[in-house]
């Protein structure tokens, strides 16, 4: 990979960022300007801004990755990523929009006039921010460390540094521009590799739409970094120099298939032709990678689909960063326009990384067995020979940087802008106060926690949102019986059951056979369970409070669901 | 003279009925797409789990599983979600055609008989 190419590139897209930021900052001086972009965000702009936001690292590398080593059933995380944005479209876009809010805990006072749940749902709102904030940080890390290696730490100050300084300056109308700008410059940098290779595949062309073994081209060597567990297919042709299930070895084969631990500083050679041995859990052949139905590693196949379903269908709805992007659009009208839109920019999208992952087992399979399938996109140009390769993985590099802006971007703007209008007194001054704050501080966070594999952490993100606010939302817009304490109530169940499930995911304490293995498969994919936990909590606790329904929620309602042109609607915008 | 509008601003009970119907309207419209799309995908998994044996079926080339969730949901999204708008957006200006029948006496659009 070239150097000097690769960190140009990059210093390109993070001009490219700064500048864009600086044409959208010219206009933006009011509170409104930095909330909601004044509310005149055209539905196309809004749309690609929001596709921008929207496919993060989780997106831009994780997806490939997870398609390369699991096969079919992977194929749901795009599908349903996709599929967020049609019940947003359906349940919440237009209501939402007019409501008038320009933050969701802003929105939850208008429903339910209650304080108390406005500041619940800020914690809510800030807790999914910073949750997702965590991993983009950590991701820029690791991404600068592969294709520069710089030392990981360079990635969040820069990243952090950059997002700071356009989120300040312009708030809303800056980040606005920017991401819009950065959807394109993402589907270029993921369109063109797939587009090259798919030309360059010629022969192997017909292979792609059949079982993909995983065998290397040619002889590899791999450096096992952190410690794994590893099954193996077929041991001929891969010798092994370090660590093997405890024992000391010196480039002997290894011991024969099944599963053998490798130690991290074991070095793997793999001939040509030799078929690579995979992480615990992926399937070890090409015909079960090809087949749906065999998971994503761990037991209950079935269950983990249906939950991803779940959680990607419903956790779009309760993403606090993207709905805050729905209430920059001047009416409900194009608030539907704008998520219709979204749908076809993401569909164009996500055809290029199942491209890719299947590539990745074609040119790349030793990436199966290091635990860093993540690490697929940016190392797969290589396979291209030549000045067009070392141009492609610029390219790449500098679109994997730009899904940690755009998405860290759309973070910061709405944390400050809750943080701001709820616990300052909501100007422009608190407003570009919380904004450094909320950068700067997961800066630390993203180099203490652990990281661990970056689309089964935003799985982790979507499960907490479709828990809490998706009920929150999808409730108030369309059932007339629901009070605050319901919904507080719900949003607490909704939010500790998700963050015990991500705690035992995290620390690993339930075993993966305990009672036939359902309750570590339940808290490594906790949506089926909690999002049904947290709706009938807020709706027996409403049933339960139903003397404190608000008295004019038929006002309210007439505002959320009449078409503008009847004069229901008011603007909100916070006190000052 | 009916001034429906002003009913349905001032939230009197014809009003308020008139508010509900809309709502319930679009909502079951929401509810019957989204069944057809969710229940169309919940059912792929199953059919995908119970006979794994399908993955071997290939149209031009690629696996049957992997050309519907790979490609072919995602024109069906934008169908239904393009259908969607256009229903609801329906729903809207029939309602407004309801509300602003002969409430419109001065021809200003907004209903309340003042030029």
């Amino acid at each position: 990979m070239n150097t000097a190419l690769t960190a140009g590139a990059l210093i390109a897209a993070a001009v490219a960022t700064v500048a864009v930021g600086v044409y959208g900052l010219r206009p933006a001086r009011t509170t409104s300007d930095f909330l909601v972009a004044s509310r005149t965000v055209p539905p196309r702009l809004n749309a690609a801004a929001i596709s921008g936001e929207y496919l993060s690292a989780a997106s831009f590398l994780g997806v490939a990755g997870l398609i390369a080593k699991y096969g079919a059933d992977a194929l749901w995380y795009p599908v349903g990523f996709t599929a967020g944005y049609l019940a947003l479209l359906l349940f919440v876009a237009a209501p939402l929009r007019r409501s008038g809010a320009y933050t969701v805990p802003d929105f939850a006072e208008f429903r339910l006039g209650s304080h108390r749940l406005r500041r619940v749902a800020m914690v809510v709102v800030v807790t999914i921010c910073a949750l997702y904030l965590v991993p983009q940080y950590q991701g820029a890390g690791l991404t600068l460390k592969t294709v520069l290696g710089l030392p990981v730490w360079i990635g969040p100050l820069a990243v952090g540094g950059i997002v700071v300084i356009n989120v300040v300056a312009g708030g809303m109308r800056s980040v606005t521009f920017v991401q819009a700008f950065q959807y394109w410059l993402k589907l270029t940098a993921i369109a063109v590799p797939a587009l090259a290779l798919l030309a360059m595949a010629g022969p192997h062309r017909a292979e792609l739409g059949g079982p993909l073994p995983p065998t290397v081209p040619q002889q590899t060597t791999v450096h096992i970094e952190t410690d794994v567990v590893i099954s193996v297919g077929d041991p001929a042709g891969v010798t092994v120099s370090g660590t093997v299930d405890g024992q000391p070895v010196q480039d002997s084969p290894l011991p024969g298939p099944g599963q053998h631990s490798l130690a991290a500083g074991t070095t793997v050679l793999l001939a040509e032709g030799a078929q690579t041995p995979v992480i615990e859990g992926a399937p070890a052949t090409g015909s079960a990678w090809i087949r749906s139905g065999g998971g994503l590693g761990g037991q209950h196949p079935l269950y983990q689909v249906l939950s991803i379903m779940v959680a990607t269908f419903l956790g779009a709805m309760g993403l606090p960063h993207v709905l805050v992007r729905f209430y920059t659009n001047p009416d409900g009208r194009a608030a539907r326009r704008t998520a219709l839109a979204v749908i076809a920019l993401l569909s164009l999208f996500y055809l290029f990384p199942t491209l890719l992952g299947a590539f990745a087992r074609l040119y790349v399979p030793q990436l199966l067995m290091t635990g860093r399938a993540d690490a697929a996109v940016l190392l797969l140009p290589s396979a291209i020979t030549g000045t067009a390769g070392q141009l492609i993985g610029a390219l790449v590099a500098a679109g994997a940087l730009a899904a940690f802006l755009a998405t860290s971007s759309g973070l910061l703007v709405t944390v400050a802008g809750a943080v701001s209008t709820d616990l300052l007194r909501g100007r422009v001054r608190d407003f570009r106060l919380a904004a450094v704050v909320g950068g700067v501080l997961p800066i630390p966070l993203a180099l203490a926690a652990s990281s661990f594999e970056l689309s089964r952490g935003v799985g982790l993100v979507f499960a907490v949102a479709a828990s809490t606010l998706c009920p929150l939302l999808v409730l108030g817009i369309w059932w007339r019986g629901l009070t605050s304490a319901g919904a507080v109530a719900g949003l607490a169940v909704g939010a500790a059951s998700t963050a015990v499930a991500t705690l035992l995911t995290v620390t690993g304490w339930i075993g993966a056979d305990v009672l036939g293995g359902w309750p570590a498969t339940v808290v490594g994919y906790p949506a089926a369970v909690t999002v049904p936990l947290a709706f009938a909590t807020m709706v027996v606790v409403s049933r339960l409070t139903c003397a404190t329904v608000p008295q004019d929620v038929s006002r309210i309602f007439a505002r959320m669901h009449l078409p503008e042109r009847l004069g229901m609607g008011v603007e909100r915008l916070p006190r000052d | 003279m009916v001034h429906t509008r002003v009913e349905v601003q001032q939230q009197t009970e014809v009003g308020d009925a008139l508010v509900r119907g809309l709502v319930r309207a679009q909502l079951g419209l929401a509810l019957r797409l989204a069944a057809l799309v969710f229940g169309a995908m919940a059912a792929v998994a199953l059919i995908n789990s119970a006979f794994p044996e399908l993955a071997a079926v290939t149209v031009w080339g690629i696996r049957l599983n992997w050309l519907i969730l790979g490609v072919a949901v995602y024109p069906l999204m934008y169908g239904v979600g393009r259908l969607y708008v256009r229903l609801a957006e329906q729903a809207e200006r029939d309602f407004i055609s309801v509300v602003d029948e002969d409430a419109d006496p001065d021809g200003d659009g907004d209903g309340d008989g003042e030029p």
